[in-house]
């Protein structure tokens, strides 16, 4: 029995087509996924993330116990609805999950974590917790829905939808959030365009997505969620990583705080480890399409020499093919790789990432 | 769905017209189509190529997976559809229009083994269950 969202019925009745997304029942696009992802890079398109978990911690000191929990550092969190990215690791280094971290106060902190990974989460945390701060409360919330509202003309759509809430949220920056009333509102996610993620009552998440609609938003599925978040440059959980792989040879050394004297789990490994690999963009220079799993050929020698594309796909908005891909560390940006696609070796160019951001190809 | 009545099909939901000529004409169908969802990357057989009945000789791409399409027929291929490899949106538009190849069959009599309309509208409710 797949798991449906708050939102199950207005996706059916939108002619969604349905599939089974880690046991969520989640529509994959309304038709097109061309058209649903230049409607996000052009206008506006919302997306049903309710299947991702909210999770609130509560009680005395929550930050002492998320300075031990995350790689990255919740002291970097100072004004209230702040919000951080960050990995949770295991004692190796391995990655849990990525996660967002909302400060909204000292004795409240909110977690969003991925759908496929929220039960592990849920123990991970409870489990660290009952050892290392036993007092604090930690609750999934089922109870929220929540809605990505993203692109050029987002923010503006939102406001005409939600009463008095341009006032409190057009000064918000990227990486910010405010309550008003029932909604939590975000600046962030995964699309790179602006835009909000928007939380609220379940019970409110169906008629708050008509009245998107009906402002001009469009419908968005899994599909140009996954096209977005890869011209992004966006790492997708259980794809580009998981717990085989450690942050820094997943392009999220930026999000790891090595530098404070704070500890917290995998530090260790990942102080002690050498950095063999890297993950890369790749454009496709050749004709077709870069896929997930396929072997990637450098100019190193032998299998180690050898790497792996983690998410392959079409951009629609440079309109090739692109790839992040995880390759040995020591090869650059501008180098020339080959990748093995069915039959054939098709040459790709290595690249910095994001591939596009705010509308704009950045490669 | 959309079967027409005048072509043949296969099991791997490409159709089949036969020409006045002898030669026929293959496709994808429009379940095939729907499935895949938006083109964007289509590989054709080479002209000449001498092709064996059920194998790989063309890939379509969209932009949710990529899927082989095999000969419904042996024979040689004598004419590919350049402007589906321009334009795969074109398969998506009108997938009975945007034929991929022509061949002209080794073997007419293999044409009788390939489902009739009916015979793949059954195909497709069974699946469908």
């Amino acid at each position: 029995m797949l798991k449906t969202t708050p939102l199950n019925a207005a996706h059916r009745a939108m002619n969604a087509k349905m599939v089974d997304f880690g046991g969520w029942d989640m529509p994959l696009h309304y038709g097109s996924q061309l058209d649903e992802h230049h409607s996000v890079r052009r206008d506006a398109g919302m997306f049903d993330v309710s299947h991702m978990l909210t999770v609130d911690i509560h009680g005395e000191n929550v930050r002492q116990f998320l300075r031990g929990l995350v790689a990255n550092n919740v002291d970097k969190l100072t004004l209230p609805g702040k919000a951080l990215y960050t990995c949770m690791l295991t004692p190796t280094g391995g990655i849990i999950d990525d996660l967002i971290i909302y400060f909204l106060s000292e004795s409240w902190f909110r977690l969003v974590v991925n759908a496929g990974t929220a039960d592990k989460d849920i123990d991970w945390i409870t489990g660290q917790s009952r050892q290392l701060a036993p007092a604090l409360t930690i609750t999934p919330r089922r109870d929220l829905a929540m809605i990505a509202v993203q692109g050029p003309n987002a923010r503006t759509k939102v406001w005409n939808v939600i009463p008095d809430s341009q006032a409190i949220s057009e000064n918000l920056k990227p990486f910010q959030s405010v309550m008003l009333g029932d909604y939590f509102i975000a600046r962030t996610g995964y699309t790179g365009e602006d835009g909000f993620e928007i939380t609220l009552p379940a019970g409110q998440a169906a008629d708050f997505w008509q009245k998107l609609h009906a402002a001009g938003v469009a419908p968005a599925g899994l599909g140009a969620r996954d096209t977005l978040r890869l011209e992004a440059g966006m790492n997708l959980y259980g794809q580009d990583m998981d717990e085989t792989v450690n942050p820094l040879e997943s392009g999220l050394a930026w999000t790891v705080d090595l530098k404070s004297e704070r500890d917290f789990t995998g530090k260790q490994t990942l102080l002690e480890t050498p950095v063999n690999r890297q993950l890369v963009g790749l454009v496709l220079l050749d004709k077709g399409v870069l896929r997930n799993h396929q072997k990637v050929i450098t100019r190193q020698e032998g299998e180690a020499g050898e790497g792996e594309i983690t998410s392959g796909g079409f951009s629609p908005t440079l309109n090739q093919s692109i790839a992040l891909a995880r390759i040995p560390a020591g090869i650059a940006a501008g180098e020339q790789v080959h990748v093995v696609v069915r039959d054939k070796q098709l040459a790709a160019k290595v690249v910095k990432y994001p591939f596009v951001r705010n509308g704009q190809a950045l490669v | 769905m959309s079967v027409p009545a005048e072509l043949k099909y296969t099991e791997s939901h490409e159709w089949v017209r036969l020409e006045a000529d002898g030669s026929v004409t293959v496709g994808i169908t429009q379940h095939a189509q729907e499935l895949l969802g938006d083109m964007v990357f289509v590989q054709l057989p080479d002209v000449g190529r001498a092709l064996a009945q059920r194998e790989d000789c063309a890939v379509v791409e969209s932009v949710k997976a990529a899927s082989d399409i095999y000969a419904p027929l042996g024979g040689e291929v004598i004419a590919v559809n350049s402007e589906v490899e321009t334009s795969p949106e074109k398969i998506n538009e009108d997938c009975y229009a945007a034929w991929l190849f022509k061949l002209k069959p080794a073997n007419a009599g293999e044409v009788d083994g390939l489902l009739d309309a009916g015979g793949y509208q059954k195909l497709l409710d069974s699946e469908a269950h």
